[in-house]
């Protein structure tokens, strides 16, 4: 048993246990968060459709293997796979898009290789800033966020190094 | 921002077709994209469904009332100037367990609501210039705290990877050196752009 598989049911029963010991009605809120999962997906269906369209269609047209091979010796340098380069200039910008390269990755290498664990690893410790900080400053009157982009991408810049570090030291020896 | 991402592919997937002679793979490529598009959004929706359900009974049962005062004392450090009871502190603090727990679609009512109040509560002088604790938390939010990377772990097992998990020691790793790296590089901006204004 891998004690990691554990946390995602333990998780689960412990909220359930809490709200049953403090009277909570837990299947009907469970049920109503449902359904507001569903409102979430009905609401980002439109762009993540047409971002793995587009996506797809670029893959297909051959432009990500020549951008790839542009992208290759500099990358390769630092450990990082060359494979996942798309992934890593997309990821700031689009979830949804950044999903879709995912999944060609994991369909082209399969999710055990090398790129396949780097970009799961990337996917799992990243967040799309660009649409983050674009959402958190919408929402307030502040139009000059200062040094915040710049913050926010040195650490997405520090995460890609280190998913590949961390993918060669832990996973692929 | 999205509308040169998506006119941008496409026009340069037709130019890179016709270059590399692939035109009939982009065709069928825009038929078969539309379906895995339908199979990829079912994936999403069990996920999203099934988190969405803890988080709220999490937040009926009280319980992300407790990880709040919990939370104070280490987050009250970070947010300087900000009421330790006050609203923005508790929307702050429903926003990372959202983000620890990793329901990115909850984190971010959260984080808007803890702007919001942020903004009320400092009632800044020149509020066309975001303050430190608004570019703190916006910062944090683009670096991932999650726990469990479910997204990537469903996409994994979907794809029959042997063990989707594996993957967790690297993302913990990964997110919190991210983290620490956003988070310095504000500290020495923010110090920077002080000495400046001065």
């Amino acid at each position: 048993m891998n004690l990691t598989s554990l946390i995602v049911p333990a998780v689960i029963a412990g909220v359930l246990i809490y709200g049953v010991c403090t009277k909570t009605d837990v299947f009907t809120e469970f049920t109503a968060g449902v359904r507001e999962g569903l409102h979430t997906v009905y609401d980002i269906f439109p762009s993540l459709f047409c971002l793995v369209v587009t996506v797809g269609a670029f893959r297909a047209s051959g432009a990500s293997e020549v951008i790839t091979g542009i992208l290759t010796p500099a990358l390769g340098a630092i450990g990082f796979p060359p494979e996942c380069g798309t992934l890593l200039i997309l990821r700031p910008f689009s979830g949804s898009g950044s999903i879709a390269i995912f999944e060609q990755i994991l369909t082209d290498f399969g999710p055990d290789s090398f790129p396949g664990r780097v970009a799961s690893v990337i996917l799992g410790s990243s967040e799309t800033t660009f649409y983050t900080l674009s959402v958190y400053f919408a929402s307030v009157k502040s139009k000059k966020t200062r040094y915040a982009l710049a913050a926010a991408l040195i650490g997405d810049i520090t995460c890609a190094l280190v998913s590949a570090a961390a993918v060669n030291l832990m996973l692929d020896q | 921002m999205m509308k040169w991402v998506m006119t941008g592919l496409t026009v340069l997937s037709l130019v890179f077709a016709i270059c590399t002679g692939r035109v009939n793979e982009l065709s069928a490529a825009f038929l078969e994209e539309c379906g895995n598009a339908v199979t990829l959004a079912i994936t999403l929706t069990g996920i999203i469904a099934l988190w969405s359900g803890v988080m709220r009974v999490a937040q009926s049962s009280g319980l992300t009332r407790k990880i709040a005062a919990a939370a104070a004392p280490v987050l009250s450090r970070l947010f300087g100037g900000l009421d330790r009871n006050g609203k923005a502190m508790q929307y702050i603090t429903l926003n990372i367990t959202a983000n620890i727990l990793g329901l990115g679609n909850a984190s971010t009512p959260f984080g808007i609501a803890a702007m919001k109040a942020i903004e009320e509560e400092e009632h800044s002088s020149t509020p066309e210039y975001a303050s430190d604790n608004m570019i703190l938390l916006a910062v944090m939010n683009t670096a991932s705290l999650q726990l469990i990377p479910t997204t990537a772990a469903a996409l994994r097992l979907a794809h029959g990877s042997a063990d989707p998990m594996e993957i967790l020691p690297c993302v913990w790793a990964a997110s919190v050196c991210a983290l620490t790296a956003a988070l310095l590089a504000a500290g020495l901006l923010r110090q920077r752009r002080k000495g400046r204004l001065r």
